[in-house]
């Protein structure tokens, strides 16, 4: 399987990359009513990279980062992993917390960070679940605050055993730039090919 | 004059005094600093899983198993002495410690092999920062072996 990976087709990968858009318009719009602001996003990339330049996608290694991780579960597992800097979560957390300190976060913007998750993951997977005919759902969100690299790192261990890692990636950000946060799509080793064959895609 | 040589995940490096090879942002990946200090030649790896499965072993430095071995050698081709050879280890960590079986406690599962392949090469711990649930970077200074952990969760310490 991980050589679908190294072959997939460009009308493969314009399909992957439809499927991305179609769950990060769902995310961004469930998002923008969330917050009651508005929410754009980039067109999704399907980007394949070695396995050890991971810990680099969102930027620096060592940079801090507010994270959630939400397991896909059923037909094509995966893992949803968002990611935000310090100061988007700070301004995220704003529009609907009147008072906290970013560093010393306690249950309830933890939970708010969480929810913000759950609300995207979920509308994403409705719109691939829609296209697939699949029953995808996911597991309740897991929180970090660390460095990026150890975050990303750790996240995608269920690619590990391949050297490339295949994931659809989207940037959300709202009109003033206040927020910006990477959302990524990791299909497990042997989803990918799930998804396509749902789609009527021979990959052998 | 010193060089610092950073080592990305799955790669590994040799070097000698007074050469500082540093490792950013361990997460259940794990972090093998090993010394000579007669020789003064240090070597560092960064492994993410236990086990090498690949018949091809393509990557050997991504597995503990396979890994810990190659380092050991190029260091000892390098002038080191294997007898001498001390270790220092940090990682392993829980990141998301909210979710028990999310990630399969692969941190767990790495500290586990590291330790079981240094007994194996008869190489002491000397020390180690291990577990929990937080990121490290590992700074190496092959000059006198020190071992600086930089963490957000729990400040600066040496090993």
């Amino acid at each position: 399987m991980s050589d679908l990976i190294n072959h997939l087709t460009s009308v493969q990968k314009d399909v992957l990359k439809e499927i991305g858009n179609i769950g990060a318009g769902n995310a961004a719009t469930a998002f923008a009513q969330f917050l009651n602001t508005r929410i754009h996003m980039t067109v999704p990339s399907v980007t394949i990279v070695p396995i050890e330049d991971v810990p680099e996608l969102t930027g620096g290694i060592e940079t801090e980062v507010v994270s959630v991780l939400l397991k896909v579960m059923g037909e094509s597992p995966g893992s949803i992993l968002l990611v935000f800097s310090v100061q988007s979560t700070e301004n995220l957390l704003k529009m609907i917390i009147d008072e906290f300190d970013i560093y010393q976060l306690g249950e309830v913007e933890v939970s708010a960070i969480k929810e913000i998750g759950n609300i995207l993951s979920g509308s994403y997977l409705n719109a691939i679940n829609q296209m697939t005919g699949f029953n995808l759902f996911q597991s309740i969100p897991a929180f970090a605050f660390d460095m990026a690299g150890a975050i990303l790192s750790s996240s995608m261990l269920s690619l590990a055993e391949n050297d490339y890692a295949l994931l659809i990636e989207t940037k959300f950000i709202n009109g003033d730039e206040e927020i910006e946060g990477f959302f990524f799509y990791i299909p497990d080793p042997g989803s990918l090919e799930k998804i396509l064959k749902s789609l009527g895609f021979d990959t052998q | 004059m010193s060089e610092t040589v950073r080592v990305k995940m799955a790669e590994y490096h040799v070097g000698a005094s007074p050469d500082i090879l540093v490792t950013i942002g361990l997460g259940s990946c794990v972090g093998i600093a090993l010394y000579d200090e007669i020789s003064k030649i240090g070597g560092l790896i960064h492994i993410m899983l236990p086990h090498n499965n690949d018949e091809n072993n393509l990557k050997p430095a991504k597995y503990a198993d396979t890994g810990i071995p190659l380092l050991i050698e190029k260091m000892v081709e390098a002038g080191a002495n294997r007898e001498n050879i001390i270790a220092k280890i940090a990682g392993g960590a829980h990141m998301f410690s909210s979710s028990p079986d999310m990630v399969i406690q692969i941190g767990k599962r790495n500290i586990e092999a590291v330790y079981q392949i240094l007994e194996e090469n008869n190489i002491p711990i000397v020390g180690e920062d291990l577990g929990k649930d937080y990121g490290r970077t590992m700074e190496f200074y092959t000059e006198d072996g020190r071992v600086k952990i930089r963490s957000y969760r729990a400040g600066d310490k040496f090993l």
